[in-house]
């Protein structure tokens, strides 16, 4: 554990539940685990990236992270206050649950979907400068709105500031609601897939955009993407780390460079495969790594190693017991696989036989 | 019909001639033009990579291959199709019915969104059987093709038919409505971001599955993407989009590693890429297009690093620069492109 720095925002051993109905005239509800037992630290001007596919828990965990989901199990804390004991006992908190709420702000996928249709960009960011800055006049906080639309190149911004959410592009809309999120002068902000939705040429854009205010306002970023080329950019760029999840489990996190250069999960190193490579001189594997193209049902996950269903490596070892999240000498990257061990019974282990009905190669 | 000396870009056997094709809308603020004067042929067998931005026209071309602009666009032009056996089909001649019947049974399609192309009243099944009652197929003979559809696109299809669109995940809606759109065994199939709303990994894996496919039924593939990463690797040409029209054609890889056009270029550049140094990735300077209002000239001039009054005055032709016929660029200065817009990713060494 480093001890260095102070957390904003701390999480240990977190699982969030969900239950969900399995049919009408049935009675028992099926529980999805949609985020198991991680143990996840951001630091002050931290950069954190999250990674995986679709309802694998990235989202839920960056949710737990800023305070909006509540974890079945598990602590969260912000800067030592543990969030919902903060939220349950109320104004005796050492900090206070509003105050850890305006700290902990969120950008999302859909910028349109966000911003309210009916109002302004001068009037949606009006409101975080009145909640955290109530002395302020209205002429002081136009002039701070025009200076932060000009700031992320929205010119002229005394034009822009006149506008309506469907009078902006996407990447402008990404960008008002960005402004929102550091009026509030949060100690972290989770983007959620937020420049996913914008074209390829804009991303690279829009979190340079991120990290050069990221300086200005000494927030954190807990990045959330389905990409692993957008959030190896922008935590690269920020020296950051990246955490890669699968059914609800954290498999493997450490300093970006470090996980890119020497992967140990085999999950890593099948999104690598994913991300897409411009290089056509690059040694493409095209054929997908994986033994079965779908994420098994997160209701019923797998006995033993969650992955070991469609993991390229798996032996039958895989399949009785789950591995532990193993650490490397400075404790930085972590992984939760046999393979990191030098010495285990997995490597006399033998492969798993697939059954008939798997994938055909 | 056109001569064969016309045909572009080095094509040699076209199952698609595009010629003239423009597409207008009239708007309050003046005529908006979404595809201008596009001229394309299409080989046949070929993966054919559409690479634009949003507001480049992508989803426009991809209509007017249907012949399927909706009201009150206008298309206009020739698009002439060569079907395997039989006589040349120009699509714009058409009555709207012989037009639904030439859809699905030998041109198909794939949209972005699955979910908005299923009934969510019906089955999977029951969308795979009236398709093939609808297009009078045998109805048993085609769902045991679909069977081996499914099968291909690791679907098993017991289950799959007994679904409705809600039950399955987004991956598995994609590559059901994939088998769907095959099982009138089509000779073209054109998808327009047929896997944008889908997780990086899915994605990849059905572009695998696309493309062997595609191999195995000698299916002539145009795919419609604004994520150039995406189709780098699975496309034999590619097509690049901007501001209305194609700015660049190409064989993939040399559009990839020599590209011609300054904007071709730029975009490369700006693409987050795991292999590429992160300090040289840059965006592109400006902002695309306004269909009401394209720059004149050469369209690209405005963000262009290399646009001179000429640029500014003229709007350049496909030129081959110094190189092959089946590689062309529209700039003025294609042969200085090279030189003076390096590419982040090693470029291909000439041998001079």
């Amino acid at each position: 554990m480093s001890s260095e720095g102070e957390h904003v925002v701390s999480m240990t051993d977190v699982e969030v539940h969900f239950e969900t109905d399995s049919g009408i005239f049935s009675r028992d509800s099926d529980v999805v685990q949609a985020v198991d037992g991680v143990t996840l630290d951001v630091e002050a001007e931290d950069v954190v990236a999250l990674v995986g596919e679709s309802g694998c828990g990235k989202t839920t965990l960056g949710k737990t992270a800023i305070g909006v989901q509540r974890p079945t199990s598990g602590s969260v804390t912000y800067k030592g206050q543990d969030i919902w004991e903060a939220r349950d006992i109320g104004g005796n908190a050492d900090i206070p649950f509003d105050e850890i709420r305006r700290a902990l702000q969120i950008i999302h996928q859909d910028p349109g979907a966000s911003l309210n249709p009916n109002k302004t960009v001068m009037h949606t960011l009006n409101v975080p400068l009145r909640m955290t800055n109530p002395g302020m006049d209205a002429f002081d906080r136009r002039e701070r709105v025009h200076e932060m639309l000009s700031r992320v190149g929205m010119e002229p911004p005394e034009d822009y500031a006149n506008r309506f959410p469907h009078q902006l592009s996407g990447g402008e809309k990404q960008r008002v609601a960005l402004i929102r999120a550091l009026l509030m002068n949060p100690d972290l902000i989770l983007a959620d897939e937020a420049v996913s939705a914008l074209d390829v040429s804009l991303r690279i854009d829009m979190m340079d955009l991120m990290l050069e205010l990221q300086d200005q306002f000494d927030t954190s970023y807990l990045f959330v993407s389905h990409n692993l080329s957008n959030a190896s950019y922008i935590t690269g760029k920020a020296d950051g780390r990246i955490g890669v999840m699968y059914l609800g489990e954290l498999v493997e996190v450490g300093p970006i460079d470090e996980v890119l250069e020497n992967p140990q999960h085999p999950y890593t190193k099948v999104l690598m495969w994913a991300a897409p490579n411009l290089d056509p001189d690059a040694d493409a594997q095209t054929r997908s790594p994986l033994r079965k193209i779908d994420i098994p049902d997160p209701r019923n996950p797998p006995t033993g190693c969650r992955f070991h269903t469609r993991c390229p490596e798996a032996r039958e070892v895989c399949k009785q017991r789950p591995p532990v999240t193993e650490m490397d000498d400075e404790g930085d990257h972590r992984v939760m696989c046999y393979r990191a061990l030098d010495e285990h019974e997995y490597w006399d282990s033998p492969e798993i036989e697939d059954e008939a009905d798997d994938m055909p190669r | 019909m056109q001569a064969q000396t016309t045909r572009k870009f080095g094509v040699a056997d076209p199952i698609f001639e595009v010629r003239n094709a423009s597409i207008t809308f009239d708007m309050d603020r003046g005529e908006s033009r979404v595809m201008d004067s596009v001229d394309i042929d299409i080989e046949r067998g070929e993966i054919l990579g559409v690479v634009g931005e949003s507001g480049s026209g992508k989803s426009m071309f991809a209509s007017a291959l249907l012949d399927a602009v909706v009201d009150p666009g206008v298309l206009t032009g020739d698009i002439t199709f060569y079907p395997e056996s039989g006589e040349e089909i120009n699509l714009l001649n058409k009555s709207e019915r012989e037009i639904k019947q030439i859809r699905w049974e030998q041109i198909a399609m794939v949209f972005q969104g699955a979910m908005s192309s299923f009934n969510p009243t019906m089955t999977i099944g029951a969308h795979f059987r009236e398709t093939l009652d609808v297009h009078g197929f045998d109805v048993e003979e085609g769902m045991e093709h679909a069977e081996d559809l499914l099968a291909q696109l690791y679907l098993e299809a017991d289950q799959i038919f007994d679904s409705y669109p809600h039950e399955l995940s987004g991956g598995m809606q994609q590559r059901s409505l994939l088998a769907l759109s095959l099982v009138l065994e089509p000779e073209v199939l054109v998808m327009d971001e047929p896997t944008a709303a889908l997780d990086l990994l899915m994605q990849r894996s059905i572009i695998e599955l696309i493309r062997e496919i595609g191999r195995e039924r000698d299916l002539t593939i145009v795919f419609i993407t604004h994520d150039l990463p995406l189709v780098a690797n699975l496309a034999d040409r590619l097509g690049v989009l901007y501001a209305f029209e194609f700015v660049e054609v190409g064989p993939a890889y040399e559009v990839l590693t020599d590209s011609k056009h300054p904007y071709t270029r730029a975009l490369l550049n700006s693409t987050p890429n795991l292999d590429t140094p992160r300090e040289e990735m840059k965006p592109i300077e400006g902002k695309s297009p306004d269909p009401v209002n394209v720059p004149a000239g050469c369209s690209y001039h405005p963000r262009c690093p290399l646009a001179d009054e000429t640029c500014i005055q003229m709007d350049p032709e496909f030129s081959t620069g110094n190189g092959d016929d089946d590689h062309q660029a529209k700039c003025h200065y294609i042969d200085r492109t090279r030189a003076e817009i390096p590419l982040n990713l090693t470029e291909v060494t000439h041998d001079e």
